[in-house]
C-alpha cells in the first residue's frame, strides 16, 4: 500500500470501480459521459463548471482531470482562475451568508 | 525555452534507436499498456497496409528558423540537412507520374533550402491538384528576402498550411519562443491581403493546431470555432480550416514529456484514447514521405526515426508506386498518437 491517501496514478484506474459493481458502475460512467455532451451548455463551459466545482469539493483527481481538460479545450489560464475564483466566492459566500444567523443570535441574546 | 537541436546538442533522443527503445519499454515491457499492434491485431489490421495513395510529402530539409519545443523534426538553424537540386530532379520526375493528388511540401522551414523557389515554380507546372506548403509563418517575417512569400505562393497557386498553436500571444510564445505570436500575426495579416484564407477564395490557407503541453487536442470543430473567433475580433485575420494535430511523442516532444515527468501519463492518454475507427485512415496509409536525401518512409513520424519503408524500393531513384503499395508499414507506439480520439494527421482529424 502507498503510504499516501491519493496518489495521482490512482486516476487512471477509476474506471474499476465499476468491477465491484457492475450494473451501479456503469450507470454512473453512461450518466458522467452524458453530462459532459455538448448540450444547451457547450462542453467548455461545462469544463469550467466540473474546475470550479472541483476546487469546491477539493478533490485532487477532479482538479488534475478538468485541468487537463480545460487544456485540451483551449481554456486560458485566466479563464480557469476565475473559474475557481467563482467556486471560492460561492464557498466564502456561504460562510459569511450565515453571518446573519450568528448576528440574530447575538442580538436576541443580547439586552 | 532551447536555442540548439537534440542533434547539435549530441542528445541520444537524437537518435531513432534511442527513441524506439524509449517507446517499447516502460508500461509496454511491463503489459501495463497493450503494444500498437496487438491493437491493431484485435481489428485484423496487423499488419497494417496502404490504400491508394493520395499524398506525396517530401521533406526538402530539417533547416528552421525556429526552435520549437514540441518539434517532431529535432528541426533548427543548426540542422544541415537540406534537399539538393539532383534530388529535387528525381521528385520532380516523381510528381510527374505519380497517381498522387497532393504534394505537400514540409521541414523545418521549407522556404530556407535554397533551391526552395524553382522546385515550387517547377512542380507547380505538373499538374497536381492540390499542391500544399507547410509554412511555420514566422519564416515570412523573418528576413526581407522573405517578406514576397505569400506574393510567390499565390502566383504558384499554393496551398498555404500553417502553424499556429493559441490565438493568445503567452501559449504561442512558450511553445515556439519568444516574438513568435507578433510574427505569426503579421504573416497572416500578409497572407490575407493578397487573398489567402478570405471566404470563399480560391487562395487556401489553414491553420495547424498542436497543445503546447503533454495534453490531446480538444475537438477539432469547436477549436476552430473558437480560433476564427478570437484571431477574427482581435486582429481581423481569416482563415479557412483548422487541423488539430495530436503530438507523436518522439524527438523533441519525447524529449519535453520525460523532463517535465510526464511521459507515462501521455502514454496512458493516448493509449486510452486509442479509436479502432480512426485507424482505417491514418495518414500512412495514403502518403508516401520522402527525406532530404531522397529515401521513402511510411509518414513523416518514421522519418525521425529512421524507420525506412519496408520494400525493395526505398528511395526516390527507384520510385516504383505498385511495388510501394504493396509494403507493409512500419509502426511503433508513437502510432498511438494518429488513432486517438478523432484521429490525426497532417490533415487533421481521419474521422
Amino acid at each position: 500500500m502507498a503510504d499516501s491517501y491519493y496518489n495521482p496514478a490512482d486516476l487512471r484506474k477509476f474506471g474499476k470501480i465499476t468491477e465491484w459493481s457492475e450494473e451501479l458502475g456503469t450507470k454512473f460512467f453512461d450518466y458522467y459521459g452524458k453530462v459532459f455532451e455538448e448540450g444547451a451548455l457547450s462542453a467548455r463551459e461545462k469544463s469550467l463548471i466540473a474546475l470550479a466545482v472541483s476546487h469546491v469539493v477539493k478533490c485532487p483527481y477532479c482538479i488534475d482531470a478538468y485541468t487537463k481538460d480545460g487544456l485540451e479545450k483551449g481554456i486560458t489560464k485566466e479563464e480557469m482562475m476565475e473559474a475557481v475564483h467563482v467556486g471560492a466566492a460561492i464557498e466564502s459566500g456561504a460562510t459569511l451568508v450565515h453571518g446573519v444567523q450568528m448576528m440574530k443570535k447575538y442580538d436576541k441574546l443580547s439586552m | 525555452m532551447a536555442t540548439k537541436s537534440l542533434k547539435a546538442r549530441h542528445d541520444d533522443l537524437a537518435l531513432g534507436n534511442k527513441q524506439l527503445e524509449i517507446l517499447s519499454g516502460g508500461p509496454f515491457k511491463d503489459g501495463e499498456l497493450p503494444y500498437f499492434k496487438d491493437k491493431l491485431a484485435k481489428i485484423g489490421k496487423f499488419p497494417l497496409r496502404p490504400n491508394k495513395l493520395e499524398i506525396l510529402q517530401i521533406n526538402v530539409g530539417y533547416m528552421c528558423n525556429q526552435v520549437c519545443e514540441h518539434c517532431h523534426v529535432d528541426a533548427g538553424p543548426d540542422r544541415k540537412e537540406i534537399m539538393t537540386k539532383e534530388t529535387m530532379f528525381l521528385c520532380l520526375e516523381v510528381i510527374k507520374n505519380t497517381g498522387a493528388h497532393t504534394l505537400d511540401l514540409t521541414g523545418g522551414a521549407p522556404e530556407m533550402n535554397p533551391n526552395f523557389r524553382w522546385f515550387v515554380e517547377e512542380a507547380s507546372k505538373l499538374g497536381v491538384k492540390d499542391f500544399i506548403v507547410r509554412s511555420n509563418l514566422t519564416i515570412i517575417r523573418a528576413n526581407k528576402k522573405y517578406y514576397d512569400l505569400p506574393q510567390f505562393f499565390k502566383d504558384h497557386n499554393v496551398h498555404v498550411i500553417s502553424s499556429m498553436p493559441h490565438y493568445t500571444k503567452g501559449k504561442t510564445d512558450k511553445q515556439r519562443g519568444d516574438g513568435v505570436f507578433d510574427k505569426s500575426i503579421q504573416a497572416l495579416k500578409d497572407l490575407n491581403a493578397v487573398g489567402y484564407g478570405m471566404e470563399n477564395s480560391p487562395l487556401k490557407l489553414d491553420l495547424v493546431y498542436n497543445p503546447s503541453g503533454a495534453f490531446l487536442p480538444g475537438n477539432q470543430e469547436a477549436m476552430e470555432r473558437d480560433f476564427k473567433k478570437a484571431l477574427k475580433e482581435d486582429f481581423d485575420i481569416s482563415f479557412h480550416n483548422l487541423f488539430a494535430i495530436t503530438n507523436l511523442p518522439i524527438a523533441r516532444y519525447l524529449d519535453y514529456l520525460i523532463a517535465s515527468g510526464n511521459y507515462e501519463d501521455y502514454m496512458y492518454s493516448l493509449v486510452e484514447a486509442y479509436n479502432p475507427s480512426a485507424v482505417a485512415n491514418v495518414m500512412c496509409t495514403n502518403t508516401i514521405s520522402v527525406s532530404w536525401d531522397g529515401w521513402l518512409y511510411d509518414c513523416d513520424f518514421n522519418q525521425m526515426l529512421g524507420l525506412k519503408v519496408a520494400s525493395s524500393v526505398i528511395h526516390i531513384k527507384d520510385y516504383n508506386e505498385d511495388i510501394l503499395n504493396n509494403r507493409e508499414i512500419i509502426i511503433s507506439q508513437h502510432c498511438y498518437g494518429c488513432t486517438a480520439g478523432a484521429g490525426s494527421s497532417c490533415q487533421g482529424s481521419v474521422i
